[in-house]
């Protein structure tokens, strides 16, 4: 099976949507590869602009951020722009039910902590690695300062299938 | 224990339980537009799986950007077109015939009480309107929908909406869901469905309940449903009349999917909107929601009416009420699109489209155009638009751009003054 984790990107907000994570004007490309320079261009966080660019955003395979992520529009568009910039798990406290499914049918992680988990994560101070035992739902974050931090959390059995066969379309292909 | 009108659906439609809580339902209309389903289409194509599960249940549009505004969109309406005419949907809706999707696909009588409906659009939820489940879904969803004609779901949990009171003259449906949403936040209904119910729900038009489904998505929620009634068998009436012997006789088969009385509600909501104020919109979040006397003032520079959500004859008329023999503000581009043809010379039947155009309107042809910031009113950085759409996203009409979502009533009383504007003043 796929392994998941890797160097971690904090962004420390709430409510990011699919407008925030890919912008509209870019619905028009019909290959995912197009979607890649611009993953979350137009964030702000607190009034500051977001870098998207940023030598940790590049190395990131994980992102790390709060609630209702992927919250709005549908566009499958925001976990290609996460797929082909390498990230392969998102971890927050809650995900809009659409982006969560989308995570899950493309076979890639959107793992769910409670808030005091998060805030230990959030807590950790250098750069952060995590790696993911999906089997025993449990991840591990390791600090560059030496620091870690260890969290369970819960997959849906059907969402754990889905990452088993490699996303939604093989799935139903094979079952339906 | 009684079930929800949702649980009757999911039950009257699951195909599988792959894992304990997890449903595949049946789809009965799998609907398509040119943003989300020409990718769906190459990557099917690219996987040697360019096949429909079933040309009659899938409806096409191409509605976001239309006509096309350049190359690439001119080359996503392509595939859509080309795709439509290879698998004989006969449904698709082309140049002159189309217009956004949630507002055409009703019209024409594609979701009937019962059906399960999913959508490459978050807004798919309008139809919920109509009894049925109708979910957005993104694009894998979607080419298994066209494929295999199946979505999965996990057990539907239902929140109970509960509209109690008179609305007073000039407080509409828009005013009702912003302040559902202010109440429940914009992830208060995640993977739930939102129920409506109530008497001022019953005395409800169909426009008037669409409005409310459409937005329930913005609450976080998987969808929207009202009760299937006799306004809704009145509506789809000149499509099912073969079928009944009367419009009451429809009501009554109708009813089947009714919620029980002792169905099970994870949360109820009751609100009483006797006293509710006309709302607004501020900051970027559609839960950020005012009175319209706590903004009256601030300054807008272009007013849109139109989108799925407010874009309906009705919604014309209201605005045309504050509109008519005014002209708007100097400071102010005033934009209506008609969501589809029908509304588009019903408004003109009316004499609507004349009220606007004198105002100093322009009136554009049916399209999404500036509701997701592609074309046809795209804001410039710091401009302000007073908007009768459902997204207020940091840069959703353009980057940079602010948009205060409302009524059409208020959208217009906006125009006139050029600020946002207490629509009741406008009313005697
Ligand atoms: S009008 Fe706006 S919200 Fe509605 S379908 Fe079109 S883009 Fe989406």
């Amino acid at each position: 099976m796929k392994q998941f984790g890797g160097p971690a990107a904090f962004i420390d907000r709430n409510d990011i949507n699919t407008d925030e994570i890919i912008p509209a004007k870019y619905l028009t490309e019909i290959t995912k590869k197009a979607l890649a320079p611009h993953l979350l261009e137009d964030l702000r966080l607190e009034g500051q602009d977001f870098d998207p660019h940023s030598q940790v955003m590049q190395e990131a395979r994980v992102l790390i951020t709060r609630s209702n992520f992927g919250c709005g529009s549908s566009r499958e568009h925001a976990v290609w722009a996460l797929e082909v910039n390498d990230i392969n798990v998102v971890i927050g406290e809650s995900f809009a039910r659409i982006f969560r499914q989308n995570m899950f049918n493309c076979g890639i992680l959107a793992v769910e902590l409670s808030k005091a988990d998060l805030d230990k994560l959030f807590g950790l101070k250098g750069k952060v690695t995590v790696a993911v035992d999906l089997d025993g739902e449990q991840l591990t974050a390791t600090s560059s300062t030496g620091e870690t931090a260890t969290c369970t959390f819960t997959l849906n059995p059907f969402d754990k299938k889905l990452i088993g066969a490699g996303g939604w379309l093989a799935f139903a292909d094979a079952n339906y | 224990m009684g079930q929800t009108i949702t649980e009757k659906i999911f039950a009257a439609h699951l195909r599988d339980t792959p894992t304990p809580g997890n449903m595949v339902l049946d789809i009965d209309v799998i609907m398509c537009h040119e943003i989300t389903t020409p990718i769906a289409i190459m990557d099917l194509i690219e996987k040697g799986m360019d096949r429909v599960c079933d040309p009659s249940r899938i409806k096409a549009v191409i509605d976001h950007v239309t006509p096309p505004k350049d190359s690439k969109t001119a080359m996503q309406a392509k595939i859509m077109r080309d795709w439509a005419r290879r698998h004989q949907i006969k449904d698709f809706f082309d140049i002159g015939r189309n217009g956004v999707c949630h507002a055409l696909f009703p019209e024409k009588g594609f979701i009937r009480p019962g059906n399960t409906v999913i959508m490459g659009d978050s807004h798919t939820c309008t139809h919920g309107a109509f009894g049925a489940f109708a979910a957005g879904v993104g694009t894998t969803d979607l080419e298994v929908g066209i494929l295999k004609g199946v979505c999965a779901f996990r057990a539907p949990k239902s929140l109970k909406v509960e509209v109690a009171g008179t609305l007073a003259k000039g407080v509409v449906a828009k005013d009702i869901i912003l302040n559902v949403i202010k109440q429940l936040t914009v992830n208060g209904g995640t993977d739930m469905v939102i129920e409506f119910c109530g008497p001022v729900i019953d005395a409800m038009n169909m426009a008037s309940r669409m409005t409310l489904c459409n937005m329930a998505v913005e609450a976080g929620a998987t969808s929207g449903v009202c009760q299937p009634d006799l306004v809704t068998a009145q509506y789809l009436w000149p499509f099912i009349k073969d079928g009944y012997a009367s419009v009451e006789a429809a009501a009554e088969d109708f009813a089947k999917w009714r919620s029980d009385a002792d169905a099970h509600y994870e949360r109820t909501l009751t609100i009483d909107v006797t006293n509710l104020a006309p709302q607004v919109t501020y900051g970027y979040k559609p839960d950020c929601v005012k009175d319209v006397t706590e903004m009256e003032g601030a300054r807008v520079d272009q007013v849109n009416i139109g989108s799925c959500t407010n874009g309906r004859i009705e919604d014309i008329r209201e605005a045309a009420a504050i509109i008519r023999g005014k002209t708007i503000a100097d400071s102010v581009r005033g934009i209506l699109v008609p969501a589809t043809p029908a509304i588009y010379s019903q408004a003109l039947e009316e004499g609507l489209i004349k009220i606007f155009m004198d105002s100093g309107f322009c009136v554009m042809n049916p399209t999404c155009g500036a509701c997701l910031g592609m074309s046809s009113g795209v804001l410039a950085d710091g401009e302000v638009c007073a908007s009768t759409t459902n997204r207020n996203f940091n840069g959703r009409m353009g980057k940079g751009g602010m948009v205060h979502l409302m009524s059409p009533a208020s959208a217009a009383a906006a125009a006139i003054t050029g600020t946002i504007t207490d629509p009741r003043r406008f009313l005697n």
